[in-house]
């Protein structure tokens, strides 16, 4: 894809999209390849009366078994890596470094920040709309809510994407390795305003973030 | 009315037509039911405290109304069995009965709703109720009409006219009543 | 010119049917029923197809005026994409390929004058018509039609204050509800006829795959059904009389209605691929003139299909909320689906083998069934590994996988099959030439649009949004969003082809004859069109032999129809 890769597991995405794209591409050119070769062979001619074939013979069932085989094989090796970066990335998360509660409202973005105690809903927790702040390299632990109806926090750099469902409360992790500002987009049609859910994520360095930080906890203690 | 197709005199899989086809209203009609009790179990698992509301359900009101459905299925095996005998008169007679049974279930049913609404106990009171009202109403739509369509076969089966119908209509009662059997733990009994 | 045939008056059949104009509203003939079903889906695939021309062209000139509607709003934008898959899906993929052709054809393929149930065959068309009425009504109504998505989860869809479209929104669930239960009826005489009233003589394993396929998609459909209706009450409950059962606030969950939704929705793909397949397979076998290969095979991989279709649905909530192992478990089973779907694919190819092919537009089109519906069919893997879905949810691969599925079944398929049966339906042969510049002038625009979207998807594009110009990391690929609109605008223009086409075709085509296709199956051993009642009663087929038999070592003739004595 030609969109950056900015959080630790956004490689672990890609590569299983181009290991897909190997395994079905093999199936799928293969698959073409006998497809229109055989248009062309068996193609009517005049004078060459068609074949009556059963299907029962061995030397055509060779050919449905073993491209049968080959699916399996490819479908387990599929799974099995679909699984691995499913686990590392919903199942499991990495102890939290710093943490984000992200509630999601038609239609707009509100990110509670729990303050230098570290605990939410605290007098010293401040908030900021459509733009996220982050420190590069850190792990984030992030507590998604929705206001009213499902949205979905998808921050497509980081191949971040989880709905937000109201009553609930849902946990997921991310971890910024490249400093830069990019898209959060709302992945979940959520009304007329959906197309302008837009927010920000700022990805800084921690010492500039850290600056920031105490910035905004000043502003909120005041 | 046109004449029947011959389509309709065959029967390749040995099986009268009427009855394959009722057996699959029935099996649809099963996953409708099945799906909306199988969200009232997951939702029920998820709020314990839904065992104050289903304290307010009458479990003898609920007993009866089994009863009497039950009732009501007996009387239209023995209709299915005058009408084997080629007896439309009597099984027209037995049907009747049977929908004598639906209009006391559905009287027995309406003084009870009516006795929980005037308490405020409401569609909307809470998801309990929800879905009380929801699946006992649907039920109760099939009551109606079953016993709409059954007054029909009935006429016909005084007459000695389409017999076979009789037990078709018979086992989508069974139906209702099964389904009867399932509402009435999960919402009377289960507390 | 026919002369009546003398005996005809003496037939069961003896009033023909209504005559006049009563003849198109209140006939019960499964073939009349089967006209009522295709010229409506017919006509909704005209509304969908221009729905989608208006929200694309706002996607690929946001804010400008779109010619013939105006400026879109973000609000009827959204009522757009609703009621475009809405009424693809339920007004033109399942009428047309399971009313109209199971009607028309299954009981002329099984050698019956009728359907079991004639009169509940018509209930289901009215009822049908019913719900066409209340979704294009739903349009009109303060606030605009439904603008949920198809999907309509919930809270959106069950508060007014949400989606902005209330009315709409109720409207949009009655017609949904109407138009299960003119499927459900529809269903009953579908699976009855073809279990009971087949000809003296055919055998399970000698009825033709469109009638087995449109069946089975009938079981699977009343079997899957049910407890969306359930959550369809639920919902317009919610709706309608402040009932929460997806309301959060009141102690209900929206997942819910994702997978009572989704429990239907993934069987019911497979529900409008079975017939498609279905007549994809018997066009391969008259134009390769070459029997099936591997008749039970193909049979047990589409029963075994349908089982595990029931298994795979929450692979469309991988990221929805659910519990993340249940994701391991979908996507296992959702991965495996795809090796008796590789089956069925392979066992049409394998039809090819030693075939006689002629490239006839039914034929094209059966081709390009099996080449794009492959395209579709692979990138459902990037979707049913959960690791990969984690990203490209809700993106516009989703949906390039989704058209390069739907568009083949429900656009191509029932091409296929309209060229197909279109001399047996209406007594004319369709313009070949036409036949294959409307071919080539839909299925090479298709692509245009939609591999795009797959690039689309893979970086970042989310759907449903009204303009991704709002976005900055997507504003890029704007050049790529107008490509893929002009080329459905290219698209729809060669539509006119078609329908130019058929008017040309029922004025002044050549006669079809019975058989033009020289064909093996029933239908085409009587009239085109047939007669009320299909075959003279004293005439009805008895059958001796399986539907492919087609180059049999022991004829002159490369086929033996099915009710020709040994």
């Amino acid at each position: 894809m030609n969109l950056v890769a900015a959080s630790s597991f956004a490689g672990s995405i890609d590569n299983l999209v181009v290991l897909i794209t190997i395994l079905i591409g093999f199936w799928w050119t293969l698959t073409n390849v006998m497809f229109f070769w055989l248009l062309w062979r068996f193609r009517a001619r005049p004078g060459v009366k068609s074949q009556y074939i059963e299907g029962h013979e061995p030397y055509i069932k060779r050919w449905i078994t073993w491209p049968h085989v080959l699916v399996l094989a490819c479908d387990v090796v599929v799974i099995f890596f679909a699984i691995k970066v499913w686990y590392n990335i919903k199942q499991v998360q990495p102890p939290a470094q710093a943490e984000i509660r992200v509630i999601a409202q038609q239609w707009a973005w509100v990110f509670q920040y729990p303050g230098p105690d570290g605990r939410f809903d605290t007098p010293d927790d401040f908030y900021t709309t459509d733009d996220l702040y982050v420190a590069n390299n850190t792990t984030y632990h992030f507590e998604l809510r929705s206001r009213d109806v499902i949205h979905d926090f998808s921050v497509p750099a980081f191949r971040l994407k989880q709905d937000a469902v109201p009553g609930r409360t849902i946990t997921g992790w991310f971890r910024p390795t490249l400093a830069g500002t990019y898209d959060i987009q709302c992945a979940e049609i959520c009304g007329i305003g959906h197309g302008v859910m837009l927010g920000h994520i700022h990805v800084e360095d921690p010492a500039a973030y850290h600056a920031w930080f105490a910035a905004q906890t000043a502003a909120a203690t005041e | 009315m046109s004449s029947r197709p011959i389509a309709t005199t065959r029967s390749a899989s040995g099986i009268p037509t009427g009855r394959l086809a009722i057996w699959w209203v029935l099996a649809s009609e099963i996953v409708i039911f099945g799906g909306l009790i199988a969200s009232y179990i997951m939702h029920r698992l998820g709020h314990p405290e839904w065992a104050n509301a289903t304290a307010v359900t009458k479990t003898w009101i609920g007993a009866t109304n089994t009863f009497v459905l039950l009732s009501s299925s007996f009387t239209a095996v023995l209709a299915h069995q005058a009408a084997e005998q080629g007896n439309g008169p009597r099984a027209a007679r037995f049907l009747r009965m049977t929908i004598l049974g639906a209009l006391t279930f559905l009287t027995i049913k309406s003084f009870e709703w009516g006795h929980e609404l005037s308490e405020g106990y409401t569609v909307t009171t809470n998801g309990f109720w929800s879905f009380y009202y929801t699946a006992c109403g649907l039920h109760a739509l099939h009551v109606i009409a079953g016993a709409v369509i059954m007054a029909f076969i009935a006429r016909d089966a005084a007459k000695n006219r389409e017999l076979q119908r009789v037990e078709l209509i018979g086992i989508y009662w069974h139906f209702v009543d099964v389904v009867w059997i399932f509402l009435f733990p999960l919402l009377y009994i289960a507390k | 010119m026919t002369a009546e045939p003398a005996h005809a008056h003496a037939h069961p059949h003896a009033d023909h049917g209504p005559q006049g104009i009563l003849k198109y509203l209140w006939s019960t003939d499964h073939k009349v029923i089967a006209m009522q079903y295709l010229f409506t889906g017919m006509f909704m695939a005209l509304v969908g197809g221009l729905m989608a021309y208006v929200f694309r062209m706002q996607e690929a000139f946001p804010g400008r005026p779109v010619p013939g509607f105006g400026v879109v709003s973000p609000g009827q934008y959204n009522a757009l994409i609703t009621n475009h898959g809405s009424i693809m899906i339920f007004w033109v993929a399942m009428p047309v390929l399971i009313a109209a052709f199971g009607n028309f054809l299954i009981p002329l393929m099984i050698g019956a004058d009728d359907m079991v149930f004639p009169r509940i065959n018509r209930l289901s068309y009215q009822v049908f018509l019913l719900s066409v009425i209340v979704i294009l009504a739903s349009q009109f109504v303060p606030g605009g039609g439904f603008g949920g998505a198809w999907t309509a989860y919930p809270p959106l869809s069950a508060n007014g204050n949400y989606n902005l479209t209330p009315i709409g929104a109720s409207m949009w669930v009655i017609a949904v509800a109407l138009e299960f239960v003119a499927f459900l009826l529809g269903g009953i005489n579908f699976i009855t006829t073809l279990m009971n009233a087949r000809a003296p003589g055919m055998k399970a394993y000698d009825i033709p795959m469109a009638c087995w396929m449109i069946v089975i998609a009938s079981i699977l459909f009343m079997l899957s059904v049910g407890p969306l209706i359930a959550g369809a009450g639920m919902l317009l409950f919610d709706q309608l009389v402040g009932t929460g059962f997806f309301n959060p606030a009141k102690g209900g969950d929206p997942i819910l209605w994702q997978h009572l939704f989704w429990f239907f929705g993934h069987p019911e793909v497979y529900v409008v691929l079975l017939p498609a397949v279905g007549f994809v397979i018997d066009i391969v076998a008259v134009f390769a003139r070459k029997k099936l290969f591997g008749y039970k095979t193909m049979l047990y991989s589409v029963v075994g299909i349908g089982i595990l279709s029931f298994f795979v649905w929450a692979h469309h909530q991988f990221i929805a909320g659910i519990d993340p192992r249940m994701a391991d478990i979908f996507t296992i089973t959702t991965l495996l689906i795809s090796i008796p779907v590789a089956e069925l694919v392979l066992v049409i190819i394998a039809t090819l083998y030693g075939g006689s092919i002629q490239f006839t537009t039914p034929m094209l089109w059966a081709l390009a069934f099996i080449f794009e519906f492959m395209i579709g069919g692979v990138t459902g893997i990037y979707l049913g590994a959960s690791g990969a879905d984690s990203y490209l949810h809700d993106t516009y691969f989703v949906l390039a996988h989704f058209h390069y599925t739907f568009f083949p079944i429900a656009i191509i398929a029932n091409f296929a099959a309209f060229t197909f049966w279109f001399p047996k339906m209406f007594g004319k042969m369709m313009d070949e030439r036409l036949g294959k510049i409307h071919f080539w002038g839909t299925v090479i625009p298709f692509n245009c649009i939609f591999i795009p979207l797959f690039i689309l998807g893979l970086n970042g594009d989310q759907r449903r949004v009204y303009s991704h110009m709002n976005f900055p990391e997507l504003q890029w690929m704007q050049p790529a969003r107008i490509f893929a609109t002009m080329s459905l605008v290219v698209l729809l223009l060669f539509q006119l082809v078609f329908l130019y086409n058929v008017v040309k075709s029922l004025r002044s085509g050549p006669k079809a004859g019975k058989n033009p296709w020289r064909s093996n199956t029933l239908e085409w051993t009587t009239e085109s069109p047939p007669p009320h009642g299909n075959w003279p009663p004293d005439q009805m087929p008895t059958v001796y032999r399986g539907p492919y038999e087609y180059a049999h070592p022991g004829r002159d003739e490369d086929y033996w129809p099915q009710n020709l004595p040994a």
